[in-house]
Parts: structure tokens; sequence; C-alpha cells
């Protein structure tokens, strides 16, 4: 493609599939404790 | 023709940074870099345009043959799913609400009580507006085996030792990694433990015992010497940096620079922080956390509405330096800039939001359960113990409807299958509601989710 570069090619709506095994880890736990924060977390059935 | 998007989501999010043409499909989550003839097409192609008029409406900028192109690509992308996306997941918020959650992670409050005095402690040094106590073997013993009775078929199970200061109660702690090792054979479980910090007990043991049993650690320092010591003080007023430095640095090396954050908090005083970010670097750190103070507007420290464009202005300065000093080969971690575009979250959890309240619980030293470790104290959060369980199951089915779209205001945000739908402590703080959200917080995730994208471009350049 010539005008656009694509950074992701795995979409939202593919996770709707398999996702919700909920043993990915809890958002608050990592670092914040004061901002919730989800999207920079990985799924663990990609591990 | 392309068909209008549902009205009233926004489908579309798309922004400069760095040099950069940035084009978010909010719905599918897909991210575009586009030059600059696809960038300004875009939203004409949302609000329904025809190619003919897009290629009237831009003849003085685009050649006509610039124009077509441009929305063949975005046409073939649309096929594909990763432009012009419509939200399909409400439907799956009507099932969410029945689900039947577990308990996955604690935050376990080993001692309210704290050898700094730091301004801007929502614990007030430790106390969370009640008494001095620490949590005996036998309360923290109780409250594992509850987590692991309450969760179900959950294999990882995460517990923080938090506090006030958890190493004025180190003991309980190892006591409890070992009782909790112990119990994850017997029920097919796998703790990870987490500590959280402020260094100043931080001594070999520690080290030693946290490399083998800690799965994270949290190192409290706010950053430049001056910014820490204000804030941080002991209660003689004596700064802490000169103290938790050396020994945060060592820690971190014998981590190999990896699974902890030093995390600071800046505050009104020190809007420019993204010097104490780089001083964190400076000073040798690869994995940082430097993030907003949550206060009420009547402290002095507190974030103002007027201080969004400065914080914005260092959060872009900031990922800008990042991605020179990658190039450098001096790159580090923000916590706040990390994203995962391809091996994210599920759309379900970035729905169902931090968990607070269902999956993720505080415990209090004397085993009281609240939604999370901000709302101890707020006695209309108290859910129950962990000696009888969850008492208040109807708090919990409201935390459980908490996401997304019961929020009128992230409804037509982008950034609400980043945030999802941000945090409920911050929205009841600020609102009387965990089903508002707080606003100065949502400017700032949303710039941070913009710098975030900005450096995955920039590295992605480099490929």
């Amino acid at each position: 493609m010539k005008h656009i570069k694509t950074l992701n090619a795995q979409t939202l709506q593919n996770t709707l599939k398999k996702g919700g095994c909920g043993e990915c880890q809890t958002s608050c736990q990592s670092a914040c404790k004061t901002s919730c924060t989800v999207g920079n977390q990985s799924c663990e059935n990609n591990k | 023709m392309i068909q209008k998007t549902e009205r009233g989501f926004q489908v579309i999010h798309q922004y400069k940074n760095n040099g950069y043409n940035i084009v978010m499909d909010v719905n599918s989550g897909a991210i575009h870099i586009v030059d600059d003839v696809v960038y300004e097409v875009i939203p004409y192609m949302e609000e329904g345009w025809k190619e003919e008029a897009i290629a009237e409406k831009l003849k003085d900028r685009y050649k006509k043959e610039d124009i077509s192109e441009a929305v063949a690509d975005c046409e073939e992308l649309k096929k594909a799913g990763t432009l012009f996306t419509e939200d399909i997941y409400k439907e799956h918020v009507i099932d969410f609400k029945k689900r039947k959650t577990v308990v996955k992670a604690l935050c376990l409050h080993i001692a309210h009580d704290c050898n700094l005095a730091c301004r801007y402690c929502f614990a007030e040094e430790g106390e969370y507006h009640g008494r001095r106590a620490f949590m005996s073997y036998e309360t923290g013993k109780q409250a594992l085996d509850f987590l692991i009775a309450n969760s179900g078929n959950r294999r990882n199970l995460e517990v923080d030792f938090f506090g006030g200061e958890p190493l004025m109660n180190w003991q309980v702690v190892k006591d409890l990694v070992r009782y909790g090792r112990e119990q994850e054979k017997i029920h097919n479980k796998n703790f990870r433990f987490t500590l959280t910090t402020n260094g100043v007990l931080l001594n070999d043991d520690v080290i030693e015992f946290a490399n083998k049993e800690m799965a994270n650690v949290v190192l409290s320092i706010d950053g430049r010497k001056e910014v820490n010591d204000h804030m941080r003080p002991f209660r003689s007023g004596k700064g802490s940096y000169d103290l938790i430095v050396p020994k945060f640095q060592k820690f971190a090396e014998s981590r190999n620079q990896e699974k902890y954050y030093v995390r600071g908090t800046f505050t009104h005083n020190n809007l420019d922080f993204s010097k104490d970010v780089l001083h964190l670097a400076d000073l040798g750190f690869k994995q940082i956390s430097v993030e907003p103070v949550v206060s009420l507007p009547e402290e002095p420290y507190a974030i103002k509405e007027e201080d969004i464009p400065l914080i914005c202005a260092e959060y872009d300065k900031l990922a800008a330096e990042m991605v020179k000093r990658h190039k450098e080969g001096k790159d580090f971690n923000f916590f706040h800039f990390m994203i995962d575009l391809t091996g994210g979250p599920c759309v379900y959890k970035r729905l169902s939001g931090c968990g607070s309240g269902t999956e993720y619980l505080a415990v209090t030293p004397w085993g009281d359960l609240y939604p999370c470790h901000q709302f101890v104290g707020e006695e209309g959060f108290l859910l129950g113990n962990v000696y009888e369980g969850i008492k208040n199951t109807e708090l919990v089915d409201e935390f459980k409807c908490c996401n997304v779209y019961a929020k009128e205001k992230c409804r037509n945000c982008f950034a609400r299958f980043y945030c999802s739908g941000g945090c409920a402590a911050n929205s009841y703080k600020f609102h009387g509601s965990i089903n508002d959200a707080y606003d100065i917080g949502c400017e700032l995730q949303k710039k941070r989710i913009e710098c975030a994208i900005m450096i995955k471009a920039a590295l992605a350049e480099e490929e």
C-alpha cells in the first residue's frame, strides 16, 4: 500500500473468539496503583 | 461508496505527533501510519463523502489520482476490518453483567504504618483514615486461603504486599510467601507475589528473598533529589533520596534490570516531570513509572485543569526523547507509554476494566475486604472480610457493571479500549460515583496513548 503502513494486523474483533480466559494480570498490581491502564497488558494466551 | 459509520460512537481518531500522521481505528484497535493525503481524506470518508466530492474539496492541494489511490487504500482496509470498523461489542456487555467473576488478585495491606511522611499519600502516612496496624500471619494466611477458595479454576493468582510500608512487617511477608508456596502445590495454583516499598528498610535479606520470590517489585521514588525530598520526607522533615537511591540501584541491578519499577508521582510542583523520568534513567534504571498525583483541587500540589497543556507537552517531549535514546542504544521503559498492539488484552478484558471490586480486592491488616486499595477506609465500600467472605454482594454487582458502556463519558472516547473506563476510585473521589470518570486523568491518559503509539510508529520505521 502506497499511502498507508499498518502497525498491527490483529484486530480486537478476533479476540472475541478465544478471549476471556481471565488468566491475565490484574491491572493495578503492576505498578500504577492510581491510574487504570489496561491496554499495555499482555494476553496470557499469547505467551 | 463508503457507508456512513454509526453516529454517536467515535470510530476513528487521528492525530499528528513527532512528524507522524497516526490513524487509530477505535473498534478494531488497528493503527495506521498514513501520508498527508490519506490523513485529509479519512475524515471525509468517515462522514460518507464520495470520492469525487473529496477530490473536488481537496483539488487545490492533491492530484485527483492521489485522492483516488488514498480512497482505494482506505476501502481495502475497511474490507479487511481495520478501518471504519463498527462497535460490535455492546451486545457482549449484557452477558458480561451476568458473568460469574472469581477473585484472582489481592492487595494485602501488610502494614498500616509508614516510616516516611509523603505529603500526597492517599494512605495518609499509612493509616488509611484509621489506626496504625500490622497484619498478623493468621490474617494473611486466611487471606490467601480466601483467595484460593474464591479463585475458581484460575491458576495465576496475584498477591501484592502493600502498605503503608510492608517492610515494617517483613517477617509476616516472608512467612506468607512460604505458606503460599505450600498451598499452590496442593491446589494447583501459581502465586505471583509482588512488593511495593519505599526502600527505607531495604537490605540484603530483602533483596535476596525478593529476587527469589517476587514476580515484580515497585520501588517508590519521585525523581530528582529536590523533587523527591520535598514530597517524600521522613517524619523529621529530612529527605529520603540519599538513603534510597543506592539501595534501589543495587536492587535493580541484582534483578538484571527486569521485573521491577522505580515508581514516582509527579504533582503540580514538578510539571516538568520529564526531567524526573530522565533523571531516573540517567541513574541507570531501565523500568520507570512516573505518574500524575490524584488529589482534590484544594491540595496545593494538586494537578489542575490548567496544567493539562503543559503536562501533555512534557509527555510529547519525553516520548521524542525516548525515541532518540532508543536510537542511541540507551533505551528504557516508561510504564505509561507501554502498549501492546499485537499481543494485548482481549476485548473482554478491555471491557471489564481493572477488575476492582470483583477480581481484585484489598485486604486491611485486620482482614476487611475492600474493592481496591484506594477504597480502604471508605466504610461504605466495605465488602466483607477474609474470615466470612464477601457480604456486600450488591456492591460487587455494581463494580461488575462498571465498564465503558456504563459510563457516559467513555462511550464516545477513542481511548475506551485502552483505559477500559478508567479508575473507579478516582471517579468516586471526584464525582461521588464509580460510573463517572476523573476528567483530568482522562485527558492525560489519552495523551499517553497517543505518545505510546507514536513511539511504536517510530520503532516500526527502523525495522
